[in-house]
């Protein structure tokens, strides 16, 4: 018999319900609004009272209304089909939905039913398995989507018999298994996972030893993301965060992107569905939308479903990971959800922490990161979940709750600025506050070498030197007058632009400099610094202005030009006869 | 108002506070409304049988035991072709003298349209003001606010871009209004003769501030029943939502939450979200726009209502006054419409964004050579360079006062770049510099 219960109070989605029996923390309910369903989730329980919250809006609920407990957690369905799907934060197909209008109490199967999935049998009868190991696998896509022991399986299994190859529905009986008691258990291509734990089946999680590619200047070369790690992009509205997250999306050197928009605007969700079936994987050559799941809960649709969506997209990654896939994770904005726990725990009358959000955020957030990293699987395979989160300060102030606990948890920090987007210089990335914990990684570090030439991060670390000298000299300009300071700050800071101009920046809605490979990335690199390491002769600081004025010039044409072509070296010599004709 | 045929009267109001009653009462359903010794009223909050009510027009005069109805239903809006034209208050009752509207009763705040069934906001919408449509293009679909401080003439350059806009209907949400900037609104949209595609809600400075918090709902329940049952594309104008949000906190006070950052509700940005993603592009070819406006003290967007709003909006339009053309413009480095990458270039000439970018980044340089005047620097060149193109861009190109085609805007741009500057200084695409340089 399953726990009931009564509506006895409603504070808009928060609502508490006398209950008669036993109910668990995070454990779902119904709550019957004159026969529509409304899905609910309890977060707090005082005696016989359970404060649930409601993923639905609540109006014309009554008091006394009936409610009815489920006896398990929010869960997710795992199977085929995942990719280039549109859902909820609930996991509902919002495709599948008719209506233009999004209706109350309407719950949408995540998976295609009745497709037929082309499956191959990995494992055979009298294989020892246990949870997350391979079975079989079906080709979605381009990508092997490996049929797994359900994660929830606890112990050691062997395979009684595993289907042939052939077509199969996602409810299919593919394998069974007999646990060690002699029970024989089913296994299809679906399985549920609740969203709010982890997924640990998995071998190991070392540190990360490798960079994830995204085209993106001022990232993989100046502050790289590991494959496995995590990142933030905080910063204040107006300053391109969402077209940052969205070029990370589009170039980003993974085999599956999940794309949670949480708490953001409707419109840039659309831009997603409209652009991503056109556009193409620039690694692979395939529709960016085949390897993309999007978790839509944008600003409008109901807060506690907004905080559910976060935990649905890490569960789908690590899903695809246990398949010793790469995947990246894109959550826009975590200030949102940090938002949603703010407007429960405030409703719930709790004690507020700063800023009246509540006192454990920060423990929720890292906990939250730490659920992505590189996983050895248990056949020695490699799998990744890199994350990163923008943020949403409020009034662009990073001292603020949210911000000050991803610092925290996450190892990389893009701080984009107001004033360098005020002046047009995207990605407004700043170079001086932002940091990669990575380049510190001696397994990094011995990667880049490898993938680039010895010494790389040094190289990093100087031409960081350069623009932060720049910047210095620029104050000191500002202080004493262009006549009151040497010439060689003028030149010092005229080198820290050149590579902020040539370098820094990128166009995000340019063809050709938006994505710029790392071998580019290298040889524009190289080409900036041999510059920046000339001494130059000027008659005077006008002239030093005007050459550097005509060199950046020269530097973004290239950046505009396709790589290796005629255009690009022509520019490139023509570059380098202005520096010889002023070099000392 | 209609009522429920076997309704119960209560008579004992268990507290009263300024915007707040709360009763004992059964059955009582979650954001049902209710007439309280005849001002009408809306359930917050039910915690066991103690039901508290915000009441719209505030509570001076109510007595503990007033009589309190319940009407079994949240606020409604009776929607017909019959709106247009017209003038309602809060509750969308008549202002005019004219009839009540006939048509069909529809719950106001009602649910969000699937994100998967709207489509991309692809429509260019002129206002001839060049900050806005060469820096800062307006979009359907889009919803965006002015940032403005109160001395500012942002109620005149929102009824100039609505008259403007090539749209089906304007509806005006006004919340807090002057009576003068009401009349202002009235007349201007007579004397356009363009009453009959005009619908307004308005809620003056005269009326009690709670009821604002009906004033965006009935809009847009106003708005979506022209652009989703008759496919018209319309125009929302909200005025002042800094109000709007000072209403929002008045309640929330009332009731005892814990207030977040400026003394503003917790869930003030969801609050705001609900309103401004009714803004949306829909398969059937309507759409709804959102101009709003925001007010400011002295500026600061780092208050709450501005920055929950920025983080909602797709962009602001900033008003300030510029000391060196004398006049109103609309700020570039503050301003941003986030969906003009879908417009320039695309509807508008292919030289449009760099020209956009190019004319920003020249008046940046204006800026820090002002610093340097004002630091008591010398001057290059350059520098004095940029301070006679930033004065006349000023004047010929973010004054709000400009009413000109974008080509025409475009072409200026091209002629102030040449006038001042060398083609490598502006950092434009050689092929453009090719094809629009004045020579």
């Amino acid at each position: 018999m399953s726990t009931k219960g009564k509506v006895s109070g409603i504070v808009s989605n928060l609502v508490t319900v006398q209950v008669d029996g036993p109910v668990a923390e995070n454990e779902l309910c119904y709550i019957d609004l004159h026969g529509t369903k409304l899905l609910a989730e309890v977060i707090k329980v005082n005696g016989a009272n359970a404060s649930v919250q409601v993923f639905e809006s609540t109006r014309g609920l009554c008091m006394g209304d009936s409610v009815e407990f489920l006896g398990r957690m929010l869960e997710i369905t795992l199977g085929p089909g995942l990719l280039s799907s549109v859902y909820d934060g609930l996991q509902n197909n919002l495709a599948t939905m008719e209506d233009v209008f999004l209706k109350r109490g309407e719950y949408t199967d995540p998976l295609d039913r009745d497709k037929l999935w082309e499956f191959t049998p990995i494992a055979k009868p009298g294989d020892s398995v246990s949870a997350a190991d391979w079975l079989g696998e079906v080709t979605e896509g381009w990508l092997p989507h490996k049929i797994m022991v359900p994660f929830s399986f606890k112990g050691s299994y062997t395979v009684k018999t595993v289907a042939p190859a052939g077509k199969y529905t996602v409810d299919d009986v593919v394998a069974t298994l007999t646990a060690a008691d002699g029970e024989v258990v089913e296994v299809t291509m679906t399985q549920k996972w609740p969203v709010k734990l982890a997924v640990k089946a998995y071998r190991e999680k070392p540190r990360p030893s490798k960079i994830m590619e995204t085209g993106v200047r001022v990232i993989d070369t100046f502050n790289p993301i590991a494959e496995g790690g995590t990142g933030f992009i905080p910063g204040p509205f107006g300053c391109g965060k969402t077209v940052l997250q969205h070029a990370i999306a589009k170039q980003g050197e993974a085999d599956v992107i999940v794309m949670a928009a949480c708490g953001e605007r409707a419109n840039e969700v659309v831009e997603i569905f409209t652009e991503f079936p056109e556009l193409i994987d620039p690694h692979t050559g395939r529709k960016l939308m085949e390897r993309t799941t999007i978790i839509c809960n944008t600003s409008n649709m109901p807060v506690a479903a907004r905080e559910a969506s976060v935990y649905t997209a890490m569960t789908i990654c690590e899903y695809y990971r246990a398949m010793g896939l790469r995947c990246l994770l894109l959550a826009d904005s975590t200030s949102r959800w940090a938002q949603a726990l703010r407007e429960m725990s405030n409703r719930m009358e709790e004690l507020p922490g700063a800023d009246a959000f509540p006192v454990d955020l920060s423990s929720i957030i890292s906990n939250f990161y730490s659920r992505a990293g590189m996983v050895i699987l248990n056949n020695g395979k490699t799998g990744a979940v890199t994350f990163i989160g923008t943020v949403s300060p409020a009034g662009g102030n990073l001292k603020e709750p949210v911000t000050e606990s991803t610092k925290k948890a996450a190892r990389c920090f893009y701080a984009l600025e107001q004033n360098r987007a005020d002046q047009k210089r995207y990605p407004a990335v700043n170079p001086i506050d932002s940091y990669s914990k990575y380049l510190e990684y001696p397994e990094i570090a011995a990667s880049l070498d490898a993938m680039f030439e010895k010494g790389w991060v040094d190289k990093v670390i100087g031409a960081k030197m350069l623009v932060r000298r720049g910047r210095e000299m620029a104050d000191q300009i500002n202080i004493l007058g262009d006549d009151g300071v040497p010439m060689s700050y003028h030149e010092a800071f005229w080198k820290s632009e050149l590579i902020d101009f040539g370098f820094l920046q990128q166009d995000a809605f340019d063809a050709i400099d938006s994505l710029c490979p790392l071998e580019r990335q290298k040889e524009m690199l190289d080409m900036l610094l041999e510059v920046c390491a000339k001494q130059f002769l000027f008659e005077d600081y006008e002239k030093c202005r005007a050459v550097f004025k005509d060199m950046i010039n020269i530097v973004k044409q290239m950046n505009y030009s396709e790589f290796h072509s005629e255009k690009f070296y022509n520019y490139r010599t023509e570059l380098n006869n202005l520096v010889q004709e002023y070099v000392k | 108002m209609s009522s429920k045929v076997y309704q119960k009267i209560y008579t004992h109001l268990h507290a009263i506070t300024k915007a707040t009653v709360s009763l004992k009462a059964t059955g009582v359903a979650n954001d049902e409304l209710a007439l309280v010794h005849g001002h009408l009223a809306q359930v917050v909050k039910v915690k066991g049988e103690l039901v508290t009510l915000q009441v719209f027009a505030g509570t001076e005069g109510i007595p503990t035991d007033a009589e309190v109805v319940f009407l079994g239903a949240p606020p409604t809006l009776k929607v017909s072709e019959q709106l247009s034209g017209r003038f309602f208050n809060a509750y969308g009752h008549p202002i005019d003298g004219g009839p009540e509207v006939e048509g069909e009763e529809r719950q106001v705040g009602g649910p969000s349209v699937n994100p998967y069934r709207r489509r991309q906001p692809s429509e260019l919408i002129p206002t001839g003001i060049a900050g806005i449509d060469l820096n800062n293009t307006l979009v359907s679909g889009q919803k965006i606010p002015f940032f403005a401080d109160p001395d500012q003439p942002y109620n005149q350059v929102m009824a100039d871009v609505a008259m403007r806009a090539d749209v089906d209907k304007i509806i005006l949400g006004g919340m807090g209004l002057s009576n003068d900037d009401y009349l202002f609104f009235r007349n201007e949209f007579e004397s356009a003769g363009a009453l009959d595609k005009i619908v307004c809600f308005i809620n003056t400075t005269e009326d009690p501030p709670v009821e604002r918090l009906l004033v965006p709902d009935m809009t847009l329940a106003a708005a979506e029943y022209f652009a989703v049952d008759r496919n018209e594309k319309v125009l929302v104008l909200l005025t002042d939502m800094t109000l709007y949000a000072d209403a929002l906190s008045i309640v929330s006070n009332r009731m005892d939450q814990i207030p977040s950052k400026d003394s503003m509700p917790g869930s003030l940005y969801s609050d705001l979200a609900k309103i401004y993603e009714k803004a949306v592009q829909l398969p059937s070819g309507g759409s709804i726009t959102i101009i709003a406006v925001t007010t400011l003290n002295d500026g600061d967007i780092t208050h709450a209502i501005p920055d929950n709003t920025g983080y909602i909006t797709e962009g602001q339009l900033f008003l300030r006054a510029d000391s060196d053309s004398g006049k109103v413009i609309v700020d570039p480095f503050r301003s941003l419409s986030r969906l003009k990458q879908l417009v320039q270039g695309k509807k508008t000439r292919e030289d449009h964004s760099q020209v956009m970018n190019a004319g920003v980044r020249l008046y940046a340089d204006a800026q820090n050579a002002k610093t340097k005047l004002e630091n008591g620097f010398d001057l290059s060149d350059y520098d004095h360079r940029c301070l006679d193109y930033a004065k006349e861009y000023a004047t010929r190109l973010l004054s709000i006062d400009v009413n000109i085609k974008i080509d025409e805007m475009l072409n200026t741009a091209w002629e102030l770049f040449s006038k001042y500057f060398s083609p490598a200084e502006t950092g434009i695409k050689q092929t453009l510099i090719d094809k629009y340089w004045v020579r």
